[in-house]
């Protein structure tokens, strides 16, 4: 399949399931924003009780995220062997901190993601709350009163940012859905969804840390 | 003016190479790059030095044979402008200047600053052209064309080949050169028929040549001496997505 096999149709599975991670990333959010509000607990419960839901939400952010990291890794490579000397002065114009070290945000991506579900997620939930239901709350007040905890987690969010702050825009451009009045527009908005979900996600652990949240 | 100059000297393609400090000494700042380095090849001829080889020929900036990397920067610092119409103006007395060869794994360097850019030429001819029956001579304008396409097709037809678009790529991709072809004869009626086939097989020949993939850094527009756009780019991704819908055998 040309798809699969073509240096363009290959950046389109990039690009697509790059897309799907985002709306992801967006939907987690909105998600935990329930902390704030005290009804993370409830919120946990309910989506628990659509396993189908659940199961299914899994296995397509899987599905998205092996093929985002396979193309990733061997795109990188590919891209390395293609310029084996490096000039003796080199000036870059266009390409940004982010644009160039992709492989290594997104790695720590990995490496965080991995660290984030077996904190939260397949340890399983050690308390229950009054109502008797698992006392997610607890749990992740529990985990941000560390103050590793929370760096490793900022770090792991400034990660993300500069991945997205380079990955929304390309992705337009890689799709095609875009054009050259629309590019400074998608631009700059890439860039605020990417520090929104930046100040979404760090401000959490900060605030639990601080105390502001318990 | 007088300057310092560190250039690339490779014997042959086997040779490692290396940066060779050299002077310039007496350059007009109305002289243009090249003529500069013309001047320091009479010197080191008369000191009996080998001549630095570089590749030129038209000298005005239509050709896309002159090829160096000049601080880091395919094509040197003026916007838009091939090596051949730099002028000296740009530097400043007491400048130091690195040259270097276009670097990529498909452009391998046959001596100091010349590389082989034939990749280019296999990437044309692998479909960067339209098959045309022949017989009688059409009547111009038989087929209209309109003028914003006509425009924009003229726009991408403006690559001179030069690979400085490889040159300046941090993957050594060649996708703006490809996409100003692929997006020139799609963008007209006589090209657009094998649209499809072209985008799929350029693309192709073009990672069997040793290019990168593209990541979007852009810099291959910022380095490109005739201003062609990244939006040919997401032209090309378009064509490539519109392929889709044709079965391999059909192309
Ligand atoms: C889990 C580890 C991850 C790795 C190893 C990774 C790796 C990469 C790499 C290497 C690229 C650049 C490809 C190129 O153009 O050269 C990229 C692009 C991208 N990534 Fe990731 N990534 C990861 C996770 C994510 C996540 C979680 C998201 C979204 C929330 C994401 C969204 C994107 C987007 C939108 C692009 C742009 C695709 C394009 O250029 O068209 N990535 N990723
Ligand atoms: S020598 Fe022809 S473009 Fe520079």
């Amino acid at each position: 399949m040309r798809l699969f096999s073509s240096t363009v149709g290959r950046k389109n599975l990039m690009a697509l399931s790059g897309q799907a991670l985002i709306a992801f990333v967006v939907m987690h959010l909105l998600g935990n924003f329930t902390v704030y509000s005290g009804a993370l607990n409830s919120y946990a419960e309910r989506l628990h009780s659509l396993p189908l839901l659940v199961w299914s939400f899994r296995l397509i952010m899987l599905a998205a995220l092996t093929l985002h990291v396979f193309y990733g890794a061997i795109i990188t490579l590919e891209n390395r062997a293609a310029k084996p000397q490096a000039y003796a002065v080199t000036k870059t114009q266009k390409a940004t901190f982010a644009s160039k070290n992709m492989i290594w945000t997104g790695s720590a991506i990995a490496a965080f993601l991995l660290y984030h579900l077996i904190q939260f997620t397949f340890s399983g939930v050690p308390g229950r709350d009054l109502f008797s239901r698992p006392d997610v709350f607890g749990m992740v007040v529990q985990g941000f009163s560390s103050l590793p905890v929370v760096l490793v987690y900022v770090a792991s969010i400034t990660a993300l940012f500069y991945h997205l702050s380079h990955g929304i825009q390309s992705s337009f451009q890689t799709l095609g859905l875009n054009s050259e009045a629309a590019m400074p527009f998608i631009m700059k908005s890439a860039v605020i969804i990417s520090l929104v979900l930046f100040g979404g996600y760090s401000s959490i652990p900060l605030f639990i840390l601080l105390g502001a949240v318990r | 003016m007088n300057l310092a100059l560190f250039v690339w000297r490779q014997k042959s393609p086997a040779d490692s190479g290396g940066l060779q400090q050299y002077e310039a000494r007496d350059i007009s700042p109305d002289m243009s790059f090249l003529e500069m380095l013309d001047v320091v090849n009479e010197d080191l001829i008369k000191k009996g030095i080998e001549p630095i080889a570089f590749d030129h020929d038209c000298r005005e900036g239509i050709c896309g044979m002159c090829s160096q990397v000049i601080n880091g920067t395919a094509h040197g610092p003026q916007e838009k402008t091939t090596v051949c119409q730099l002028h000296m103006r740009n530097f400043k007395d007491g400048d130091t200047i690195y040259i270097e060869p276009w670097r990529a794994k498909a452009f391998p360097v046959i001596k100091d600053l010349v590389v082989d850019r034939g990749a280019l030429d296999r990437i044309i001819q692998s479909g960067g052209y339209v098959s045309v029956s022949t017989g009688g001579v059409p009547d111009a304008n038989a087929i209209l064309i309109p003028k914003a396409d006509s425009d924009r097709a003229m726009d991408a037809a403006e690559c001179i080949g030069c690979g400085a678009c490889v040159a300046a790529c941090p993957n050594g991709s060649a996708m703006l050169f490809v996409s100003a072809k692929v997006a020139h004869l799609a963008l007209l009626p006589q090209g657009c028929v094998e649209a499809a086939r072209r985008v799929c097989v350029m693309t192709e020949t073009m990672m069997k040549e040793g290019f990168g993939n593209c990541s979007n850094h852009y810099e291959c527009q910022a380095a490109c001496p005739k201003g062609i756009k990244v939006s040919f780019i997401a032209k090309l991704n378009r064509e490539f997505i519109k392929s889709l819908a044709k079965p391999s055998e059909a192309l």
